[in-house]
């Protein structure tokens, strides 16, 4: 597994607790999954999407990524409509290991309120909730 | 591998270690009212003598077979189950009712239910099978509930000629959920009525037996087709898989899920369980499948090897998120079925069905012929339901006085259909038998 200096975590995206980052622009954004739970799941063998048009709010669990050792949950950052999903995903789901923050996004939105992006974490703030939990 | 009780002194050391002064201080976290207040009213333990004599008195209460001669099926049946499998599942290296708690540890019991998964997917014409489910009851109500998951929407319309105790069983799952059963009519020819599918909006699946409760084959292409045209989860439920000798497969009639009772297929009838619950599947469904499945792997030595495959959606791992929570794999049962499909082979089933269908013919033709109606004109396999006149039951007691035991009637379970009953004919039924069902009915 990858030293925490090793990790690819852009400065343009919002992260979360449950390591899913978010990329806004303008009132949409694209969500995925952090470098450092990639690293952490191994192997990437399935991913479970929503249908566009699911409404959910923010903490609401909007599919699964499933490794060949676990099956871990994925939560809303923030509110909003799902949009689109990354199709891609559905036959090549390694692509989450392979470029989580590019190829392997996992869902676009319509975001619901703005202002619920505030409490997210940047870069620093959770690369630092790493070196806690490391 | 061995499952011995522990003992007093065991319970006591192991609370000991985890800080529990009783045993039911480990379950302090389930809700009182969830929870039984006193002891199970249970008698005194007996000896060993008295049991034996309790069991004697038990089974002689009971009409069973050879003594009684049973025309009687209605999703148990009486086959004949070969020496061979007796003695092979006595064998101490099987006999456990589970997939083993170190799985990879035992190829053998893996590769067993390998086999067993790859013969019953062969024989239901589907892609992929699990490893069993209880009964072909808790098999139906997870195929519902496998089609709700897929769909994410939370009704289904399941046959009124799906077996009462299955609809039962689902009734009992759905119930406390929110989720929503809705019955189908039959038509007069024994078949499900599809027609209401077109008004029924939002539906998940869609879910008919066949043979149906009534012995009447379905048209599963038509429900195939309607599941299709209304972007519906097609699941076929059974009782009686021998059928599958001779009708067209589930798979190739565009079924989605197919599920059904396995005890056909070398097992007892016993006192109606345990059974086999089948369940398989297309391959796209795979990971909303419930319960564990088998996969044939290679070690690092490019050796083949069994292991469990996809654990990851199943409840060790989990917990509440699992595909289901109660689908403990009938690993002995799926021995049995496994070992009897493969003593049958292709051949052997093929023509055991057929005698089965053309037992059934003569004893449906001899009734015509005494004067009796056949209730429904739909083709049927080894049932049919069969119109006695007025007051038969006089006849039916007279009947079991000697021994005989002229169906199932149809009342308890559908009140319209007074006088009608359920004949179910195997390969065990004798053409002498037959004939002295005809004369006594006669008399």
């Amino acid at each position: 597994m990858k030293e925490i200096s090793e990790l690819n975590l852009p400065e343009y995206v919002s992260y979360t607790e449950d390591h899913e980052w978010i990329r806004v622009e303008d009132d949409e954004a694209a969500i995925g999954l952090t470098d450092y739970a990639q690293d952490q799941l191994g192997d990437i063998v399935f991913v479970e999407l929503p249908q566009p048009g699911d409404v959910l709010g923010k903490g609401e669990e909007f599919g699964t990524v499933e490794s060949v050792k676990a099956v871990a949950e994925l939560y809303m950052p923030i509110g909003g409509e799902v949009l689109a999903v990354n199709t891609a995903l559905e036959d090549s789901p390694g692509l989450v290991n392979a470029s989580p923050h590019s190829d392997g996004w996992i869902i676009r939105i319509k975001q619901s309120d703005p202002d619920e992006l505030n409490i997210l974490m940047n870069r620093e703030t959770y690369l630092k909730m790493l070196e806690g939990v490391a | 591998m061995r499952y011995l009780p522990h003992t007093d002194e065991d319970i006591a050391s192991m609370l000991k270690v985890v800080g529990a002064d009783t045993l039911d201080d480990l379950f302090s976290t389930i809700p009182d009212d969830c929870r039984r207040p006193g002891d199970l009213d249970i008698p005194e333990a007996l000896t060993e003598w008295e049991l034996n004599g309790l069991m004697e008195t038990l089974s002689n209460s009971v009409a069973i077979s050879p003594e009684y001669k049973l025309f009687l099926g209605a999703g148990r049946y009486d086959h004949f189950i070969p020496a061979s499998l007796t003695h092979l599942l006595g064998r101490s290296e099987f006999v456990t009712p589970y997939t083993p708690y170190q799985p990879e540890m035992s190829q053998g019991t893996l590769q067993a239910i390998y086999e067993y998964q790859t013969l019953t997917a062969r024989l239901l014409g589907m892609e992929v099978s699990n490893a069993s489910l209880y009964d072909g009851a808790s098999a139906l109500a997870e195929a519902l509930l496998m089609a709700i998951r897929i769909t994410r929407r939370k009704k289904v319309a399941v046959s009124s000629l799906i077996h009462p105790y299955y609809r039962r069983v689902v009734q009992t799952y759905f119930e406390p959920t929110g989720l929503k059963m809705v019955e189908l009519p039959y038509l007069e020819n024994g078949r499900t009525d599809l027609s209401q599918l077109d008004n029924l909006g939002d539906l998940a699946a869609v879910a008919v037996q066949s043979p149906n409760f009534l012995g009447c084959i379905e048209d599963l292409a038509t429900v195939g087709e309607k599941s299709r045209e209304k972007d519906l989860i097609f699941i076929t439920s059974f009782t009686e898989p021998l059928a599958y000798g001779l009708l067209k497969n589930p798979g190739s009639q565009g079924a989605d899920i197919a599920c059904g009772e396995g005890q056909s297929l070398g097992i007892p009838k016993w006192f109606g369980g345990p059974g086999l619950g089948m369940f398989a599947s297309k391959m796209q469904y795979v990971r909303s499948m419930p319960g564990r499945l088998v996969g044939k792997s290679t070690d690092k030595d490019g050796k083949n090897g069994f292991v469990l495959t996809l654990a990851t959606r199943e409840q060790h791992i989990r917990r509440e998120k699992a595909t289901s929570n109660i689908c403990t794999n009938n690993s002995l049962c799926a021995l049995a079925a496994a070992m009897y499909m493969a003593s049958l082979g292709g051949t052997g089933f093929r023509e055991l069905a057929k005698l089965n269908h053309d037992k059934s013919e003569y004893l449906k033709q001899a009734l015509e012929k005494a004067g009796f109606k056949i209730s429904f004109n739909s083709p049927t396999f080894n049932e049919f339901v069969v119109e006695f006149p007025a007051n038969f039951e006089t006849t039916y007691v007279r009947l079991l006085e000697k021994k005989i035991v002229a169906g199932l009637p149809l009342t308890p379970y559908y009140p319209e259909l007074a006088g009608r009953y359920l004949i179910c004919v195997t390969e065990m039924k004798t053409k002498e038998e037959m004939d002295e069902l005809i004369e006594e009915l006669g008399n």
